[in-house]
């Protein structure tokens, strides 16, 4: 009987998500401003992002404020591949991925020795250290970064001058695909084991679970999925240096929306990007284009609220309430 | 037959401090043996030792006929070791079915398995009516025996139990013991740790006791609770004399 309740639970999740990801690929219909396309455009960039982000993060429990390190790494390795080699992005994001996901294993080797605050904070030294490198990094551009030759429109070299909505289409596809991976994985072994890995590792290791390597795929799949957001990324604003797809704002982007919306959930990410990333656009369109200080204030107002307020998110509010009390 | 479990001359010093020393123990199979003793007596290190939570500093454990010393706790759990905690050590923020379904997924890859073996798990321990709570929403009697159905689900061929009816009231306590014979009858050898006399000593088939990191006596219950050595350990020499 609960069976059929979780197998319901999960369908429905499911159906949600299919009319949700049909509303947003018909939105372009109804807009037409590329200031808003431009911002739909984000939003589902970063639902994505923080979807992947909270595959480690959020599931896993080992929570990186270093996941711009991956979105670079994609990014430049994708640009690296098109402009030295004339690798087609399509293959460099694949590539980037790959990438990714080796060195975020590579990095796990170490660091997921360490425990809580540590981790957290080797994450960040470790992403600095990876800017600072592609900063004097003489081949791959330094500090003045790659542009990206335009030659015009081109699925092959995914390329739009005239249009935006492929990027549009192409971010809501990545966005479904980061969600479909965490449906999917949630209820497997290694959702299971994620999970049991953020509660309690000791427990989880007294029940069989190899909490070292449930790491290590939770890296790697993450990291993964972030660095063909940075591949996305980099083909859509057609120039790349390393602050611009590196610097430290981009791991707080991807952290955020997961924790605002429910960090360690299914649709956390999602909502939380929804509010978020609209919020940030329009606070900096409104104030001023180099107006970097007020959507930050905006985040940290926002995050404040939700720690005190919320701490499990704005997904808490939705949640039905649990049974409690004896029953023996 | 060789015994299920054997540690043979095991040590353990945690820098000057000698928890355990020269502990050489056996469990049959079949069995439900107590491992008993005072406080500070090395009862937890010795459990721990076996569990695999550290390497001893010298001895060997043996398993099935298997040399275990150097392995680790994972790889223990998927020989057939399986272990609770003194202090509980739930999924919080997993509901009760997914705590055991973890435990499941050592012998069942499918999903609908495990999770078909988790249900068959609460519906052995009474917990089935609480399958879809959060486990922090646990009362502390229900968490203890959440802590056995996950190593339940794990399908042990030992079950480690350390303290798991301390602290329970009397009627919670009667549970307890019903449920570890329930788990014995159903094939499963048991050796648990317990420092309540008069709970453990009805329930085990053979009483280990430990006293200053070393076996002071081994035997059934009855005759273990009359030791003077035993008694001498517990309350003192002056009541040890008396007896």
């Amino acid at each position: 009987m609960m069976d059929k309740d979780f197998a319901a639970r999960r369908r429905r999740d499911l159906i949600i998500a299919a009319v949700l990801a049909a509303i947003a690929a018909l939105t372009p219909l109804f807009v037409k401003d590329v200031v808003v396309q431009n911002i739909l455009i984000l939003t589902l960039m970063y639902a994505g992002l923080s979807q992947s982000w909270n595959i480690l993060s959020g599931y896993c429990g080992q929570i990186s404020l270093g996941h711009a390190l991956y979105f670079g790494l994609g990014a430049y390795t994708t640009e690296l591949l098109f402009t030295k080699f004339g690798v087609l992005p399509w293959f460099g994001m694949l590539a980037g991925g790959v990438v990714s996901a080796l060195i975020a294993m590579g990095l796990g080797y170490p660091f997921f020795r360490l425990r809580g605050h540590y981790f957290v904070i080797a994450t960040i030294v470790i992403a600095e250290i990876g800017l600072l490198l592609f900063h004097n990094w003489e081949w791959a551009g330094a500090a003045m970064g790659i542009t990206i030759p335009i030659r015009g429109d081109s699925w092959l070299k995914f390329q739009f001058l005239r249009t935006k909505l492929p990027y549009f289409y192409f971010a809501l596809a990545l966005c479904c695909l980061a969600w479909f991976v965490t449906w999917w994985l949630e209820n497997s072994k290694w959702g299971f084991w994620w999970r049991a890995v953020k509660d309690n590792p000791d427990a989880a290791e007294s029940l069989g679970v190899d909490v070292f390597n449930s790491k290590m795929g939770a890296a790697a799949v993450s990291a993964f999925l972030v660095a063909v957001g940075g591949s996305f990324y980099a083909q859509f604003v057609s120039y790349i240096d390393p602050e611009s797809v590196m610097g430290f704002q981009f791991s707080l982007l991807m952290a955020l929306p997961a924790v605002l919306g429910g960090i360690g959930t299914l649709w956390g990410p999602v909502l939380g990007a929804a509010i978020l990333i609209p919020l940030t656009e329009l606070t900096r369109f409104k104030f001023g284009g180099s107006g970097r200080g007020v959507d930050l204030i905006v985040y940290g107002t926002l995050i404040v609220l939700i720690s005190l307020a919320l701490p499990r998110g704005l997904l808490s509010l939705f949640s039905r309430p649990k049974k409690t009390g004896a029953a023996r | 037959m060789t015994p299920l479990l054997e540690t043979r001359g095991v040590w353990q010093r945690f820098g000057g401090l000698v928890a355990n020393s020269d502990v050489s123990i056996s469990v049959g199979r079949g069995e439900i043996v107590g491992l008993i003793g005072p406080n500070g007596a090395g009862k937890s290190t010795l459990f721990n030792l076996i569990a695999g939570v550290l390497p001893p500093t010298q001895g060997s454990i043996w398993f099935d006929g298997e040399d275990v010393t150097r392995m680790p706790a994972a790889e223990r759990c998927q020989r057939g070791v399986g272990r609770t905690f003194q202090v509980v050590k739930s999924f919080e923020t997993m509901t009760v079915i997914d705590n055991v379904i973890v435990g499941a997924l050592v012998r069942n890859t499918v999903m609908r398995e495990a999770r078909r073996k988790a249900h068959e798990v609460l519906e052995f321990t009474g917990l089935a009516a609480r399958a879809d709570v959060l486990a922090s929403d646990l009362v502390p009697a229900e968490k203890r025996r959440l802590e056995v159905a996950r190593a339940l689900a794990t399908e042990p061929k030992l079950l480690l139990l350390d303290e798991v009816l301390t602290g329970l009231t009397p009627t919670e306590a009667q549970t307890g013991v019903a449920l570890v014979r329930k788990v014995r009858d159903a094939g499963i050898t048991v050796l648990m740790v317990e420092h309540v006399m008069e709970i453990v000593m009805p329930l085990v088939d053979r009483a280990i006791v430990l006293d200053l990191g070393k076996v002071l006596v081994e035997g059934k219950p009855a005759d273990v609770v009359r030791d003077p050595k035993v008694i001498s350990a517990y309350l003192g020499d002056r009541h040890a004399q008396r007896a």
